[in-house]
């Protein structure tokens, strides 16, 4: 009998690690070849790990919630024969989105259940040194001695009750001690700056929520991104009248179960337009290695809100698409970025992104670029306003795009000229749809 | 065997591990506790408490041997005492057994549910219990590892025949004629002082230059001149190299090879974790040093897992596992805890008895403090006097710059109740201040805190 050492596999998307969200086995349990082992979740999608052998599970090498290095050892497996060290090659077939909250309970819960069947040995699910959060270590250094604030133990109890480090609170008692009037004092100047009107009360509750799963992506995506791109943001009025009429009269003829336009499409298929005589937009940049690569494709990610957080499934092939294609596409990956059923390169290797928030879409915005891109591109609200036609005020439906670019590569002029054209094919939609 | 499924599972009903589950169970968190031996761990059925109980019937013993001698300044003359050694045991084990159900009498009524057995993990959730009637299966959202310490054993001087642990040494139905103690340190010094006083040649055998080393040179005086007095021979800087039929080989400070006759050879170089037989190598938690590594929430590094008590670390003491007990539960419970305590106090039950709370000077210059020092002899104490026993001092160690008090030590008869305000004091924040404007009830022992204090501050009214 030998022993088979899985290692968490290289799940691409250049991550060093991945958080463990789902145990699909248990220490003991019977595996055969290709059952899937375990889910781990990249930056975005959540990926399975099939087993490469038939045996049966020795030990779990990270408890849900975890985060694993790439490479450190996953899941060992009992066989029959020799044994040896494998990279579990992830499965890209039955890639999901993130799971939301529901199965990872469920997932707890399986992982929570002890074995029932007889093994060899009974080896646990243990966090490693890999597995422990950079945090947790951290916090585990014992306090320096001569910093622990001077309080009673009362004191300090009613402290650890309300949350409060005791390291602000000023101590006006002898040799700097901490009274309990002195935490009234905190307390007091913490929740209110001036006296409160009578009837309300203080609040000092406060609740500490993990951040995990896709929060702690879309966290690190975003430090990500506004640590290493300098963004420009610019940001034009756009008339979008005739924009509007058109699209109301090719909507008009719609049956209630076929896709109808919104403004989306139509932006999309100008950007398309656009970034053929404006390359420099439609760009990844690989700043490690100095390289921007210029995409012939046009994949737009479109910013989508699901229940779990922000995510950004991919129209892939714009330029290869119609009208009314893009307008489906955009409605079918909405749909099952927030049921979860996306796929993975659904939610990855998009080219430009673009961000609405619709009704929500505010005068103006200041988009974050989703790195490694190189521009984004803000929808605000429309809003009907006045218009000074050269001899009076008329009403004129406006819409403000507000676009960011990495400042390293693309320069302003060439993101005005950018912005500038699609506000051209926007304004006089016929000109979108004419062929170069 | 029907599952047992609960939030909290305590493995070890010891100080740390009982209190843990009472609280717990207080706090109404569905609680387990396993036991493999006896409720209350080393601290009740082989430590703290008989040790207690076999010292004070030495003490009782020597006091009225001293009377017969007609040496008595006390004017009391009496006939030579006898001691049957069994009926003292007997006694002790009376009082060890009231505990004892008195423990699971606690367990009950904070409806923790009591499963005896040697518990093993199956995995960070799941424990196997080998109960009397067959394995049963615990598992647990959160896990308490409370499975204490054991005494260490010497490779050449294995436990068996006349080598004894202080577990046979508190259960020993007749008086030895010869021990010999190896390891001088607290435990080795109340038990040899307890068999000393109740008739046995009493020789101490300590590897390093000092007995009692974790204490100062100042606190550890007025110890080895009571030994001398009780005629123990202490041995420093000597070290056991192992038996010679019944007598005990050793190398003196000297390099001399000396051979000590014999009928017990008690063995207490120290305790070391329990760290097998229950699984741990199964779940590969940190560990630090020989120890299992805990943060200030007592958590290992698995998830779910807690611990707690001397397998935690230094120092080994029943009620730091109490405390960290308590603590654990609360957490288990919801509340926000971390470990805050400023200090552990120390009782080491020899005679006299030394006590210490906070940071000796030594200890408080090495953290980089300015220090002042305020110590008071007991031999200007009224109540020291009229008890007899003038021996000792209280000390106290105080920030130069705040008075801030940071440690206090003592070394006298019963300074052992002392403890509680020692260690108030330190919690509490105090200033020298504090003490020395506190009225010290007279005439005790007590005032001697109080006059420490005063001494730091520079005006000491009775010396």
């Amino acid at each position: 009998m030998g022993e088979f050492i899985i290692k968490m596999p290289d799940v691409g998307e250049g991550v060093a690690e991945a958080e463990l969200v789902e145990w699909h086995c248990k220490v003991g349990d019977p595996i055969r070849e290709d059952m899937i082992l375990a889910a781990v979740m990249t930056d975005k999608a959540t990926v399975e790990i099939p087993s490469p052998v038939t045996g049966t599970v020795l030990w779990l090498g990270a408890e849900i919630g975890d985060t694993v290095a790439v490479k450190a050892p996953l899941v060992r497996i009992q066989v029959a024969g020799e044994g040896g060290e494998v990279e579990a090659v992830p499965m890209a077939e039955t890639v999901t989105i993130t799971p939301s909250s529901p199965q990872r309970g469920e997932g707890a819960r399986r992982a929570d259940e002890g074995d029932a069947l007889p093994s060899i040995r009974q080896p646990a699910p243990s966090s490693g040194p890999a597995g422990l959060p950079a945090g947790e270590k951290g916090s585990r250094t014992a306090p320096d001695t001569l910093a622990k604030p001077l309080a009673s133990p009362a004191v300090r109890l009613r402290a650890q009750d309300g949350g409060i480090d005791l390291r602000q609170v000023i101590g006006t008692g002898p040799a700097g001690r901490i009274t309990h009037d002195d935490l009234d004092q905190f307390l007091a100047r913490g929740a209110q700056p001036q006296p409160a009107p009578t009837g309300l009360a203080k609040k000092t509750a406060v609740e500490e929520i993990k951040v995990t799963g896709l929060r702690r992506r879309i966290s690190e995506k975003m430090v990500l991104a506004t640590s290493r791109i300098p963004h420009i943001t610019y940001v034009e009025e756009i008339d979008v009248t005739d924009l509007e009429d058109l699209r109301a009269t090719m909507n008009a003829t719609r049956k209630p179960d076929q896709t109808k336009l919104t403004i989306l499409p139509f932006l999309m298929r100008a950007m398309v337009k656009t970034i053929d005589e404006q390359p420099v937009v439609n760009a990844t940049f690989d700043d490690d290695a100095g390289i921007v690569s210029r995409h012939a494709a046009v994949h737009i990610g479109i910013a989508t809100q699901t229940p779990a957080g922000l995510t950004v499934p991919v129209v892939r092939h714009t330029e290869a698409r119609g009208i009314w294609d893009c307008a489906a596409e955009v409605v079918r990956l909405a749909e099952a970025a927030r049921t979860g059923s996306a796929l993975r390169e659904e939610l990855s290797g998009s080219t430009i992104t673009i961000t609405s928030l619709g009704a929500m879409g505010g005068i103006a915005t200041t988009p974050i670029i989703n790195h490694p891109e190189v521009a984004i591109v803000g929808v605000n609200k429309i809003m009907t306003r006045p218009v000074w036609d050269g001899s009076q005020f008329i009403p004129r439906k406006m819409m403000n795009l507000s676009s960011s670019f990495d400042h390293r590569v693309v320069d302003g002029w060439d993101a005005a000229t950018f912005v500038q054209r699609i506000k051209a094919l926007l304004e006089t939609p016929a000109l979108i749809f004419i062929e170069s | 065997m029907k599952e047992i499924v609960c939030k909290l599972l305590v493995i070890g009903a010891g100080p740390g591990g009982y209190i843990c589950a009472i609280r717990a169970g207080q706090l109404g968190v569905d609680t387990v506790i396993v036991e493999a031996v006896k409720a209350g761990g080393t601290c009740l059925n082989i430590g703290c408490i008989p040790s207690k109980a076999l010292i004070h019937a030495a003490e009782e013993f020597e006091k009225v041997s001293h009377m017969a001698s007609a040496k008595s300044p006390l004017g009391i003359s009496v006939e030579a005492p006898k001691l049957d050694l069994a009926k003292t045991i007997a006694w002790k084990d009376g009082i060890v057994g009231r505990l004892n159900s008195g423990v699971l009498g606690l367990l009950r009524k904070a409806r923790v549910k009591i499963v005896h057995g040697r518990a093993k993990f199956r995995d960070g959730k799941t424990v196997e219990v080998e109960t009397e009637t067959g394995v049963q299966v615990i598992r647990a959202e959160t896990i308490v590892i409370a499975t204490g310490s054991e005494p260490v054993e010497l490779p050449f001087l294995p436990f068996g025949g006349p080598v004894i642990s202080s577990t046979e040494a508190l259960s020993l139905k007749t008086v030895p004629q010869k021990l010999v103690v190896v390891g001088g340190g607290y435990i080795g010094l109340e038990l040899g002082t307890a068999f000393a006083k109740i008739g046995s040649k009493v020789t101490v055998v300590e590897a390093t230059s000092q007995i009692l080393p974790q204490y100062d040179a100042e606190l550890v005086k007025p110890v080895a001149k009571r030994l001398a007095d009780l005629g123990i021979r202490v041995l420093t800087g000597a070290k056991a190299k192992g038996l010679s039929g019944s007598a005990l080989l050793i190398e003196t400070a000297e390099g001399a090879e000396e051979q000590l006759a014999a009928d017990k050879i008690l063995v207490t170089v120290g305790r070391k974790p329990r760290t097998e037989g229950w699984g741990l190598d199964e779940l590969d938690l940190d560990r630090a040093g020989k120890f299992l590594r805990i943060d200030d929430r007592c958590r290992t590094s698995m998830r779910g897992v807690h611990a707690i008590g001397d397998i935690t670390g230094e120092p080994m003491l029943a009620h730091r596992a109490m405390a960290q007990g308590e603590m654990v539960a609360e957490i288990v419970a919801g509340k926000k805890r971390i470990w805050d305590k400023r200090c552990i106090p120390a009782v080491c039950f020899t005679d006299p008895e030394i006590v210490t709370a906070g940071l000796s000077p030594d200890e408080a210059r090495a953290q980089g403090y300015e220090i002042r020092v305020g110590q008071f002899p007991f031999n200007a104490n009224g109540r020291a006097m009229t008890m007899l026993s003038e021996e000792g001092f209280v000390r106290i160690v105080a920030r130069a710059d705040s008075n801030l008090v940071l440690g206090i030590q003592a070394v006298g008869s019963g300074v052992s109740e002392l403890s509680s305000a020692f260690a108030l004091a330190i919690e509490m924040g105090a200033r020298l201040e504090d003490i020395a404007a506190t009225i010290h009830a007279h005439p005790t022992r007590s005032e001697g805190f109080q006059e420490a204090a005063l001494k730091a501050l520079g005006h000491a009214l009775h010396i």
